[in-house]
């Protein structure tokens, strides 16, 4: 390179120093800025290599995806024995549900975004036609899904499992709890001690406590709480119990949030001579809200990974039915292809899920950046 | 009615009567569930006692900090599970915080490579409940390990293997008193050092390399009197008789697996603890610091870290509420945990379902509601104070 020297006060238009910018510049700048730094790539790039090597030869290269049982897997190919999963994505997917009457379970899901869209995209268009599907849609499902209504044939709920069961739980448990939740929250902020106290009280329990115990609860001990003889269904009680455990994280998310508003909000609203219900409704929700939709999001998504505890308990989501199948002499031994199975439906619809609330997060975001 | 109108308009008053009437619809329904309760329990012939804990519990416990056998009571097998509960935890905390940091950094690091990667190892292991990955490493272990008999060799030392894994134990002879005085006094020289080093620093600014001369005592110390009392620990190390390793301690498949989920689960949240708490440091600190010429350990150690400590705390403390009370999933690979034992063989065996599910409950909300209460005073020591 020639060195080349300019008149002190002159600023000629000169490109940007060979190094800094394009690929080669981003490539020096992130990955070899340093010794240290370069070292660090290096390592991350063999452990990277091997990561990607060992995942597609067994994932896919030498996996066998049918076969009548682990033997014969082992026969064919040395890779993850997929048969374990195909053979069983029925059940996987629909649990014990009537084979001729899963179309009830496709439909039911299919107008779940219809019902959901109006919810979490406010800028649909016909979103207030859309609304109103969304109000009737629990019931629309209910029928659909439980039948004994409409010439539909009644399924009994041992029948529920797979993925459609964790579906079920998370999306009732998450719906429910939201409202719960806000009231705890409104109650621990509450003037009145006897509210407060009670709500910090449960909030506080609720809390404390595993979930696992709370299932226990349910699951053995719920029908000594009501009337002799009523009976109701394993299902609502394991509903009931994951809505309150988490509205009562829910409510210390929303606590957050309503701590977090200023002030002079308040005075402002008491000002105007707003009373309590108009005060929560305009001024205090709306904002609290907000501010918590991360907290929110990853209360909900709390809720739909420990829906999986109900398997200690002995109903059959997907984890039930990949223990049953393991349970099979056939296929004794293949956890490693069952449980990652199951834990790759996780990790997609939890990842959707926390996407998501990023994006909500940044549209609602008002504050000028 | 304008008496009654002029009650409502008050707001004291009001506020009374609104208590009032929540007081009694609670009391309303708590009375219904007891009476409920009651009637269930006069039909079944049952009634609330805690004798049944002073009974022999009959059962094996597969793994215990404390003697035990089947001939012990039920109120001392809730003890081993509550001690195996407590084992698991610590070990699990003591990885999730070790990788958990570790993985913080390296988010946050500039290299690109290393923070993607680790940026996909956080979501993949967030986003996969936790029971998932208990199943999973029990899996694995069992599965994929091989039998004692060709349990993987780790330098004539650690034994891996699918009954567990066996590591060298270290036995104590006479004179290890010593060692151990040592020990503390080493520690009581590094505590007072750093105090001192400390307020040096304040006062005039001088800098001790604290970190390596305490390092040095605390294990110079020992070694010295290690040798001077001539060499009262060995190791015994695990070897194979028959079909199984005699000696040595061994970890179960279960505490291992469980360690492993939980440690690599929370590492994950830990890790986005870390990095929000050193993010929410102002970059002007930093940059004030590197200006008036510190270095990059320094700005670490002496600006960033005292400053996003106050942020990391208090969630990491939850985080290790959240692990602990997540190692109540030890029941489904068999684990005996408080919940397994108490919690589980024993409820099955007594049916006293009330009675054991009240006090498994009452003991992990007094541990939470302690932990709570160490998190509100930190919170209050930490405060910025505001001048």
């Amino acid at each position: 390179m020639s060195s080349q020297t300019y008149k002190p006060g002159s600023y000629p238009n000169l490109p940007p120093p060979p190094g800094t910018v394009g690929v080669y510049g981003w490539i020096k700048n992130n990955l070899f800025s340093s010794i240290s730094n370069s070292l660090l790539t290096i390592i991350s790039a063999i452990l990277l290599y091997y990561l990607i090597d060992g995942i597609i030869g067994w994932f896919f290269l030498d996996a066998v995806f049918d076969a009548d049982s682990k033997i014969e897997c082992r026969k064919i190919d040395s890779g993850a024995c997929w048969a374990v999963i195909t053979r069983r994505v029925g059940q996987f997917v629909y649990g014990f549900y009537p084979e001729v009457e899963r179309w009830r379970i496709d439909v039911s899901f299919l107008t779940m975004f219809v019902a959901f869209a109006p919810l979490l995209y406010p800028d649909i268009p016909k979103r207030k036609w859309l609304l109103w599907f969304s109000a009737i849609y629990p019931v629309f499902a209910f029928i659909l899904i439980n039948g004994g209504f409409f010439g539909l044939a009644k399924i009994e709920y041992s029948l529920f499992g797979g993925f459609m069961l964790t579906v079920i739980l998370g999306v009732s448990g998450i719906v429910c709890s939201l409202p719960l939740g806000i009231v705890l929250a409104l109650g621990r902020q509450s003037k009145l001690t006897v509210v407060r106290t009670l709500s910090v009280c449960f909030i506080e329990f609720m809390r404390g406590v595993p979930l696992i115990t709370l299932l226990f609860v349910a699951s053995s001990m719920l029908n000594y709480f009501m009337p002799p003889g009523t009976n109701f269904s394993i299902l609502v009680r394991v509903i009931i119990m994951f809505t309150f455990f988490s509205a009562a994280y829910i409510a210390e998310v929303i606590r957050g949030g309503i701590q977090a508003i200023p002030k002079g909000q308040y005075e402002a609203a008491d000002a105007l001579g707003m009373t309590y219900w108009q005060k929560t409704r305009f001024i205090t929700l709306p904002q609290a809200l907000k501010i918590s939709i991360p907290g929110i999001m990853n209360t909900f998504i709390g809720l739909y990974k420990d829906t999986t505890l109900v398997v200690v308990i002995g109903l059959l989501d997907p984890l039930g039915i990949g223990r049953a199948a393991l349970a099979d002499t056939k296929w004794n031994g293949l956890s490693t292809e069952t449980y990652l199975f199951v834990a790759l439906f996780f990790f997609v619809s939890c990842f959707a899920m926390s996407r998501y609330s990023l994006w909500l997060e940044n549209k609602l975001n008002t504050d000028h950046k | 009615m304008n008496f009654l109108n002029t009650i409502w308009r008050n707001e004291k008053s009001r506020e009374i009567i609104v208590q009032i009437f929540v007081l009694f619809c609670i009391g309303w329904i708590l009375s219904w569930l007891i009476a409920n309760v009651d009637a269930n329990f006069k039909a079944l012939g049952k009634d609330i006692s805690f004798e049944f804990l002073f009974i022999p519990a009959g059962y094996d416990i597969n793994q215990y900090l404390i003697d035990y056998n089947n001939r012990d009571s039920h109120l001392r097998a809730g003890i081993v599970g509550l001690l195996n509960t407590g084992l698991v935890a610590v070990f699990g905390i003591i990885l999730a915080t070790v990788l958990g940091v570790f993985l913080g950094i390296i988010r946050l690091s500039k290299n690109w490579l290393a923070s993607k990667l680790a940026y996909w190892y956080i979501e993949f292991s967030r986003n996969v409940p936790i029971l998932l990955h208990i199943l999973l490493w029990h899996g694995i272990i069992i599965n994929t390990l091989p039998h004692p008999k060709k349990a993987l060799n780790l330098g004539d030392l650690t034994f891996l293997s699918n009954r567990g894994f066996y590591i060298p134990k270290p036995l104590t002879e006479n004179g290890i008193e010593l060692v151990y005085l040592f020990l503390v006094i080493a520690i009581i020289f590094a505590v007072l050092f750093f105090k001192y080093a400390r307020r040096k620093q304040d006062l005039t600014g001088v800098q001790y390399p604290v970190f390596w001369i305490n390092l040095s005592v605390i294990i110079l110390l020992p070694t010295i009197a290690f040798f001077i009392s001539g060499m009262p620990i060995s190791l015994e190390i695990p070897a194979l008789r028959g079909f199984n390793f005699r000696g040595g301690m061994h970890m179960s498949p279960e505490l291992a697996a469980l360690t492993f989920a939980l440690g690599i689960y929370t590492a994950a949240f830990i890790a986005e603890i870390v990095r929000a708490g050193i993010m929410a440091v102002d970059k002007g600190q930093r940059e004030a610091a590197e200006s008036i010429g510190l270095k990059p350990s320094k700005v670490m150690n002496l600006v960033i870290l005292p400053q996003a400590r106050r942020v990391i705390i208090p969630p990491l403390t939850s985080q290790y509420l959240n692990l602990t009370k997540n190692s109540s999933l030890a029941i489904a690979i068999g684990y005996m945990d408080l919940v397994a034992t108490l919690g589980g063989i024993s409820l099955n065996q007594t049916g006293r379902e009330m009675e054991t599910m009240v006090i498994v409950m009452l003991i992990y909300l007094s541990v939470s509601l302690s932990i709570s209460a160490f998190m509100n005073w930190y919170n209050n020591k930490a405060k910025l104070v505001g001048r």
